[in-house]
């Protein structure tokens, strides 16, 4: 009995076992959802099939309730952990943006300093403005060639908690989504021995935990917190999410930070969804995430021998900004065939009807996972090679991303709340901005509330304008306007 | 005792076959391949299903897809062949003298396994001298070449399975480079008849029609293809299939064929009202 609670059994997944035994009992439901297994709503039960809309169901004492689990999502739960090394893990249906949010609501009050790198993704900043917790950021180095962010250098950070001995957290974005990763043992143990927790937005790092060969998963290298998109190379339903913590959390400040925000009627859609996906990580994803690396090496060999293009890989790391790099990411450098990235992404969608997972200015990211066929990743590199055959030009005009250091006026809840005034985004210039500026995907910001609009980020954001970016964030969805303090 | 194979047209037409005998099953990296002996067809080739060829009706299909290019343009003789694992289309290619070089590229060695050992009718000339025969995927193998061949044959299976990847814009553009400025693609291109074929057809010959400057379409009747009707693509840069057709030099050949003739070729291009609306519709 002992023996089991040590190593539970991974091939039993109880939220599904427990829906399994629901469906047979034919309850008959007078409660939510009204659709009453899908009855309700021939239409949508045609399009999502009727074993789909039947298992779409509400708490109950067999299922389990999320907002407070003691029985078959608490044993999911227990099982999530043990399958990726952690204390505990919560099931998340809001996205990795609520877990992310839960991790710095968790260690961080109004008024709190929390160390993190520029180039976080928006739910980061979102938590910031919620909790009214002040960013404290530390510079990444900039790869000049491929004009990307790259990690966290250890002497920045050791700055940054020398000069803000108080910060409550240092957050760590690994691996980002172009697969570099930070020395995350080093960062841990500084973030430590200062007395701060170390949080890890782990969105792209599922498969960390499954992996020979990959870099360090959160949990291994001591993390207090990490935040898994399940959803990215894990396999579940979109939204769906796992949050991991360290053995010095406390899980019921965590839950009670999670119930805030979170529903009250989880999907047992998404939830079943991440039972079912832990189990096969658990069975299979080292085999999974080995074929998965193979195929990206491969890709990357045949996308440099198309020329011009540049498919990068472990050849970056440099044992500090890149301590490591995620060889299942496949990450190209597209301007050396006079394209930008957000060009070669829409071209790709146009005219080839493949969809990549964004593109920005000088690079494109097609993301391969547990799904992918070598038929598949032929039909993009000879896309790729086509693109370049009909499409390359000198370059002439094109411009490198260039990472640009934010002035940090005020906290991001401060201007988000402030008084604002809407000016024509040209004459912005000098101002603080009370609102978010990103291109979408990578939905990192350009501007975070409480940061000045400088000459080269109007700059920026008309180029990328200019390329087709999709910009989200300021309320004037064209970007024509912007909000800035009064 | 009664054996039918029954394959699905559409998901409300069914098309069966008596079967006498059922002569090979397995399941490759790739598909599950079967071999039929049946009263009315003859030995049947199917891949998941899908009738691929039968003994009684090859015929149609593979002199249709070879002797149309063959008699347009006269200095064929570097051709690459993809998919065609049976031997149906190299066979007739190589009652060319003038050919000589045939590069085969099939994706599935269990296809040329079983057609050597089952359809001795089709795989008869796999061993000609001229023929190299190359197990690899087409999209990667083609990305590789360039103005290397006279004449590219695609012969693939259905754009539903796992060749998906030869009716795309990326394949058609690696062809197109891949040919020598005279040459000539000519591709199966599916039925125009059912609703979910027909738009798969559009869908392909949009692409090729955005790829080569000459790209028309041409039909034959194979019994046992959804609806008994088939269409080929022509593509070129050079050549107009009917315009350019020397009929001529070709009778001279003396070739005996049981379908195609130099008649039928000029034929073949004049469709139906429909299709032709189809294929404006997309050419536009």
């Amino acid at each position: 009995m002992k023996r089991n609670q040590m190593h539970p059994d991974q091939s039993r997944a109880p939220i599904y076992e427990a829906l399994e035994t629901f469906r047979r009992m034919r309850v008959v439901p007078f409660d939510v959802p009204g659709h009453k297994r899908g009855r309700g709503n021939p239409e949508l039960t045609a399009f999502l099939g009727k074993q789909c809309v039947g298992l779409d169901v509400n708490s109950m004492k067999p299922l389990d309730n999320l907002c407070h689990p003691v029985s078959v999502i608490r044993e999911a739960e227990e099982l999530a952990a043990d399958a990726f090394g952690a204390a505990y893990a919560f099931l998340m249906v809001g996205g990795t943006t609520s877990s992310v949010q839960t991790m710095v609501l968790t260690v961080c009050k109004r008024g709190d300093e929390i160390i993190l790198p520029r180039n976080v993704h928006r739910s980061v900043i979102n938590a910031l403005v919620l909790c009214g917790a002040v960013p404290v950021y530390v510079n990444p180095e900039v790869d000049q060639r491929l004009g990307i962010s790259l990690g966290m250098q250890r002497e920045q950070v050791a700055k940054a908690i020398a000069e803000h001995p108080n910060a409550v957290a240092v957050l760590v974005n690994n691996p980002t989504y172009y697969g570099i990763c930070s020395d995350l043992r080093a960062i841990v143990k500084m973030a430590h021995n200062a007395g701060m927790r170390c949080l890890v937005d782990e969105a792209h790092g599922t498969h960390f935990y499954f992996g020979g060969g990959l870099p360090v998963s959160a949990m291994a290298a001591g993390a207090d917190m990490a935040s898994v998109s399940m959803h990215k190379s894990g396999g579940s339903l979109t939204q769906s999410s796992l949050l991991l913590v360290g053995p010095d959390i406390h899980t019921g400040y965590v839950r009670q930070i999670i119930n805030l925000t979170q529903t009250t009627s989880a999907s047992y859609l998404l939830m079943s969804s991440l039972d079912i996906s832990r189990r096969n990580l658990a069975l299979r994803g080292r085999e999974v995430f080995r074929q998965v690396a193979d195929m990206a090496d491969y890709a990357r060999e045949e996308i440099n021998a198309v020329g011009g293009y540049y498919a990068f890989g472990r050849e970056l790391i440099n044992g500090n900004s890149v301590f490591d790099f995620d060889t299942t990411k496949l990450s190209v450098h597209t301007l050396d065939i006079g394209l930008a990235g957000i060009e070669v992404y829409d071209i790709l969608r146009d005219e080839y009807d493949i969809q990549i997972e964004f593109g920005d200015i000088g690079n494109i990211l097609a993301y391969l996972s547990i799904g992918d066929r070598p038929q598949e990743v032929e039909r993009l590199v000879s896309a790729l090679a086509e693109i370049r055959r009909r499409y390359h030009t000198d370059g002439t005009g094109l411009l490198s991303q260039e990472y640009i250091d934010p002035e940090v006026v005020t906290s991001p809840q401060e201007a988000f709340y402030a008084e604002k005034i809407s000016l024509p985004l040209e004459e912005s210039k000098g101002r603080v901005c009370s609102e978010f500026v990103m291109c979408y995907p990578p939905g990192i910001p350009i501007l975070a509330p409480g940061e000045r609009i400088t000459a080269e980020i109007l700059e920026h954001i008309r180029y990328a304008k200019s390329k087709g970016c999709s910009m989200t964030g300021p309320e004037d969805a064209e970007l024509k306007r912007i909000n800035v303090l009064a | 005792m009664e054996m039918w194979f029954s394959e699905f047209h559409t998901p409300d037409v069914k098309h069966s076959i008596r079967v006498n005998k059922h002569l090979y099953s397995k399941q490759s990296d790739y598909q599950r391949i079967d071999i039929f002996e049946t009263p009315e067809f003859g030995r049947v080739l199917t891949l998941d299903g899908n009738v691929m060829l039968t003994e009684r009706d090859e015929f149609i299909y593979d002199e249709m897809i070879t002797h149309v290019p063959m008699a347009v343009h006269p200095g064929i003789k570097d051709i690459l062949v993809i998919g065609a694992g049976d031997g149906g289309v190299v066979r007739e290619l190589t009652r060319y003298d003038r050919v000589e070089r045939i590069d085969l590229v099939e994706m599935d060695p269990m296809v040329l396994e079983a057609c050597r050992t089952y359809l001795p009718s089709n795989a008869c000339r796999m061993d000609d001298r001229r023929v190299h025969i190359y197990f690899e995927n087409a999209l990667k193998f083609i990305r590789r070449c360039e103005a290397a061949y006279d004449l590219i044959i695609v012969d693939s299976t259905d754009p539903f399975g796992p060749l998906e990847g030869l009716f795309t814009l990326e394949f058609y553009g690696s062809c197109y480079n891949a040919l020598r400025p005279e040459g000539i693609m000519v591709n199966q291109q599916g039925s125009p008849f059912y609703a979910e074929d027909a738009h798969a057809m559009q869908r392909s010959h949009k692409r090729i029609a955005n790829t080569f400057p000459i790209s028309r379409v041409y039909q034959a009747h194979i019994p046992t293809y959804a609806a008994g009707y088939w269409l080929f693509g022509f593509a070129s840069r050079k050549y107009h299939p009917v315009d350019d057709l020397d009929a001529e030099s070709w009778k001279k050949l003396n070739l005996r064929t049981r379908y195609y003739t130099t008649r039928l070729h000029t034929g073949a291009f004049c469709l139906p009202a429909f299709l032709e609306e189809m294929l404006q519709e997309v050419e536009r």
